[in-house]
C-alpha cells in the first residue's frame, strides 16, 4: 500500500499544497482533481519519487520510497504527459525496449498482444513518428498491459484518446483495480469508472 | 513479480541508443565533420608552413576534439528529456549511475570513436609523423571517453534549460583541461622523441577515476534536473 | 558536549534562526575587516622595507597574495557547504554556498588583475602563462560556471542544488587541474621565472601579508553573511516569519 504523510509541495516560490495525507490500499483507485496549476502533476511526480517533497514523505509498504527506489520502481508504471515514445522506433521496439530497460524478460507474444489490444494491430512495425497523437498515446498505454505492475500512476491518461480508446482504458483500469492493483490518475473531465473503491482528492479544496 | 535483470537493462540501453543514433545518422556525422572542419581551418589561419603546423598539430587536434565532444553533449539527454523517456529512465528499477554509464558509452561510440578513427587523417594533414599519429590515436582513445564522462555531468545539469548549449561549455571546458594538457602533451613528447609513459598512465588514471565518479554525479544531476 | 554542539548547529541551520544571528555578526566582522585592512596596509606601505630587486612594485603582494589565497579557500569552503547541503538536504547550507560564490569570484578577479599589474614591471608583460596565474584564471571560470548555472535555472531550489553539485564536481577536479597546469608549465618553461618572494622575507612584509589575509577573511565573512541574509529573504518570502519581519519594518 501507498501512504502519504503530511506532504508539502513547493514549485518555485509557490506552495502548491501542504499537509496532504492519504493511504491507498490494494484494490483502490485514487482520482485526483484540481484546476490547472493546482499541483496534480507535481503530486504524481512526487508520488513516483521524481520530485522531492518540500516536506513529508511517501511510503510504500511502510518504507520511504527514496530508501527503496529499485524495489518501488519495479512495481510502478508512470505515464506522464509525455508518452516516452521514440519516433524513430516502431511501436513494438518502443514497447520491447521499455520492458528490457526495466530488466523484464520481454515475451514477444505478450507485447504483440498488448499492441493488438490497444487497437494497433498491423501498425506494430511502423516508426511511431508516422502515427497520430492518439495512436502514440495508445502505444504508451500498451505498456500497462505488457508490463505487469502493481501501481499505475497515470497523468491525464484520457487525453488525445477517442471514445473507443477511452472506454477501453476505463475497462483496463477497472480490471486492474479488481485484481488488487492500485491506480492513481488525474483527469480534468468527469470520468465514470466502473469499479468498487474510488477515492477522490481535490487539490483545490 | 520477477526480479529485474540489470544486465538486460544495460544491454538494451546501449542497444537502444546505438539504434537511435543509426536512425539519425546526420546527427552523428555533424560532430565528426565539425571536428574535421575546425582542424582544417587552422592552416588557413596560421599559414601553410608545415613546420609551424607540425608544432601546433597536437594542440589543435586536441582542442578540436574537445570542442567536438562538447558540442555533441547536447544530444546526450535532451532528446530523451523532450519525449519523456528520461523520466522513465529515472524510474527504472536499477541503479541510475550504471544506466547512465551505458548511455555515456553509447554516446562515446557514436561521437568520440569517430574522432579517434579520423584523427590520423588530420595528423597527416598537419605533418605529424607515423609514430606521433599512433600516439595521438592512443591519447584520443584514452581521453575522449573522459570527455564524454565529465561532459555527461554538465549535460545532465543543463538538460531542459534554455541556452543549455552555451552553459554546458562553461561548466565542462574547465574540467577538460587536464585531459587536454596530457593528451596534447603526450603527442608533443613523442614528436620530440621523449617518453610518453607518464602521460599515458595519467590519462589512464583520469579515465578510471571519471568512470567511477562521473556516473554518480551525472545520476545525481539528472535527479536534480528533473525535480 | 558534542551533542550540545550538534543541537546548536541544527538550530542555526534553520534560516529563521540564522537570519538574526547573521545580522548580529555582520557589524563585528565588518569592523574587524576595516581595522585589519588599515593596519595591514599601513605596515605594508610604510613599515615594510623596499625590496632590493623589485623596488616598491612588490608591495602589490599585500593585495595579490591574500586575494589569491582567499579565492581558493572560499571555493573549498563553498564546495563543503554545497556538499553538506546536497547530502543532508540542508537549505541553509546551499544558501551559504550561493552566497560565497560572488565573493570568491571577486577575489579571483582581483588576484588576476593585481597579478597582471605586478607582472608588467617584473616580467615586462601583463600576462604570461605562469602556472599560478593560469590556475587562478581557471578558478575564475569555475566560479563563473557556478554562478551562470545558478542564474540559468528558474526554480530556486533546483538552481541551488544543481550549482551545489557543480561546485562539488569542481572541487574534486581543482587539485587535478592545478597539478596538470603546473606540469604543463614546467614542461613549457620558457624565459619567464615566477616571481617568488625573497627567501628571507622581512618580518614586516610577512606581518602585513598575514594581517591582510585576516582582513580579507573578515571582509568575506561579513559580505557573505549579508548576501546570505538577502538570499534567505528571497527564498523564504512565502514563510510567515519573513512576512512578519517585512511588515513590522514598514
Amino acid at each position: 500500500m501507498l501512504e502519504v504523510r503530511d506532504l508539502e509541495c513547493v514549485r518555485g516560490d509557490h506552495r502548491l499544497f501542504r499537509g496532504l495525507n492519504f493511504t491507498l490500499h490494494a484494490g483502490e483507485l485514487l482520482h485526483l482533481r484540481g484546476s490547472n496549476g493546482s499541483g496534480k502533476t507535481s503530486l504524481l511526480r512526487t508520488l513516483c519519487g521524481l520530485m522531492a517533497p518540500a516536506d513529508g514523505q511517501v511510503l510504500w509498504r511502510g518504507k520511504n520510497i527514496r530508501a527503496i527506489r529499485d524495489e518501488f520502481f519495479n512495481q510502478l508504471i508512470y505515464l506522464g504527459h509525455l508518452g516516452a515514445i521514440k519516433g524513430e522506433l516502431t511501436a513494438l521496439e518502443n514497447l520491447r525496449l521499455a520492458g528490457q530497460m526495466a530488466g523484464l524478460p520481454g515475451e514477444e507474444d505478450s507485447l504483440l498482444n498488448a499492441i493488438a489490444k490497444m487497437g494497433l494491430a498491423g501498425r506494430e512495425d511502423l516508426p511511431t513518428k508516422v502515427l497520430s497523437a492518439g495512436q502514440k498515446r495508445r502505444v504508451a498505454l500498451a505498456r500497462l498491459l505488457a508490463h505487469k505492475a502493481k501501481l499505475w500512476v497515470l497523468d491525464e491518461p484520457f487525453n488525445a484518446l477517442d471514445v473507443k480508446a477511452v472506454d477501453l482504458l476505463k475497462t483496463l483500469i477497472a480490471e486492474h483495480v479488481r485484481e488488487d492493483g492500485m491506480v492513481i490518475l488525474t483527469t480534468h473531465q468527469e470520468v465514470e469508472i466502473d469499479t468498487g473503491k474510488i477515492r477522490h482528492i481535490n487539490l483545490d479544496a | 513479480m520477477t526480479e529485474p535483470s540489470l544486465i538486460t537493462a544495460c544491454r538494451s540501453m546501449l542497444a537502444r541508443d546505438l539504434v537511435l543514433a543509426m536512425r539519425r545518422r546526420a546527427d552523428v556525422l555533424t560532430t565528426l565533420i565539425f571536428f574535421l572542419i575546425v582542424v582544417s581551418l587552422f592552416p588557413l589561419g596560421v599559414g601553410p608552413e608545415i613546420d609551424i603546423l607540425r608544432e601546433i598539430a597536437p594542440g589543435v587536434i586536441w582542442v578540436a576534439a574537445l570542442l567536438a565532444s562538447m558540442l555533441s553533449l547536447g544530444r546526450l539527454f535532451s532528446d530523451d528529456y523532450q519525449d519523456g523517456t528520461l523520466e522513465q529512465i529515472l524510474l527504472l528499477p536499477h541503479p541510475l549511475a550504471i544506466i547512465v554509464l551505458n548511455k555515456v558509452v553509447a554516446h562515446w561510440l557514436v561521437s568520440g570513436l569517430p574522432l579517434v578513427i579520423f584523427s590520423p587523417l588530420l595528423g597527416m594533414q598537419l605533418g605529424l609523423n607515423a609514430e606521433s599519429i599512433g600516439i595521438l590515436m592512443v591519447t584520443l582513445i584514452l581521453g575522449t571517453p573522459v570527455l564524454s564522462l565529465l561532459g555527461s555531468v554538465g549535460a545532465a545539469l543543463t538538460v531542459g534549460l534554455r541556452g543549455g548549449g552555451v552553459l554546458v561549455s562553461l561548466l565542462v571546458l574547465p574540467l577538460y583541461i587536464p585531459v587536454l594538457i596530457f593528451g596534447a602533451g603526450a603527442v608533443e613528447s613523442a614528436a620530440a622523441g621523449l617518453g610518453v609513459e607518464a602521460h599515458m598512465s595519467l590519462l589512464g588514471a583520469f579515465l578510471a577515476m571519471s568512470m567511477v565518479m562521473a556516473p554518480w554525479a551525472t545520476a545525481a544531476a539528472l535527479r536534480i534536473s528533473l525535480d | 558536549m558534542a551533542f550540545q554542539n550538534s543541537i546548536i548547529w541544527l538550530y542555526f541551520s534553520s534560516p529563521k534562526n540564522f537570519y538574526p544571528l547573521a545580522g548580529k555578526l555582520i557589524p563585528v566582522f565588518a569592523v574587524l575587516a576595516v581595522v585589519l585592512t588599515v593596519i595591514g596596509l599601513y605596515i605594508g606601505f610604510f613599515v615594510a622595507p623596499t625590496d632590493y630587486q623589485q623596488g616598491d612594485s612588490y608591495r602589490i603582494i599585500f593585495i595579490h597574495v591574500p586575494a589569491a589565497w582567499m579565492s581558493m579557500f572560499i571555493y573549498i569552503v563553498m564546495a563543503m557547504y554545497a556538499f553538506v547541503g546536497l547530502v543532508w538536504n540542508i537549505k541553509m547550507s546551499e544558501m551559504m554556498a550561493s552566497a560565497m560564490a560572488p565573493t570568491g569570484a571577486m577575489f579571483a578577479f582581483i588576484a588576476l588583475w593585481t597579478g597582471a599589474l605586478w607582472g608588467k614591471p617584473t616580467w615586462g608583460a601583463y600576462w604570461v602563462w605562469d602556472a599560478r596565474l593560469t590556475s587562478e584564471l581557471i578558478l575564475l571560470f569555475l566560479y563563473i560556471g557556478f554562478m551562470s548555472l545558478e542564474s540559468a535555472i528558474d526554480d530556486p531550489r533546483r538552481a541551488a542544488r544543481a550549482s551545489a553539485l557543480i561546485a562539488v564536481v569542481g572541487v574534486v577536479n581543482v587539485p587535478i587541474i592545478y597539478f596538470s597546469v603546473k606540469w604543463w608549465n614546467t614542461l613549457h618553461q620558457g624565459a619567464s621565472v615566477s616571481p617568488t618572494m625573497a627567501p628571507k622575507m622581512a618580518a614586516a612584509m610577512l606581518n602585513s601579508m598575514m594581517i591582510m589575509v585576516f582582513a580579507f577573511w573578515m571582509y568575506s565573512i561579513a559580505v557573505v553573511l549579508m548576501r546570505a541574509r538577502n538570499i534567505i529573504l528571497e527564498r523564504e518570502k512565502q514563510t510567515t516569519w519573513v512576512q512578519e519581519l517585512v511588515t513590522n519594518k514598514k
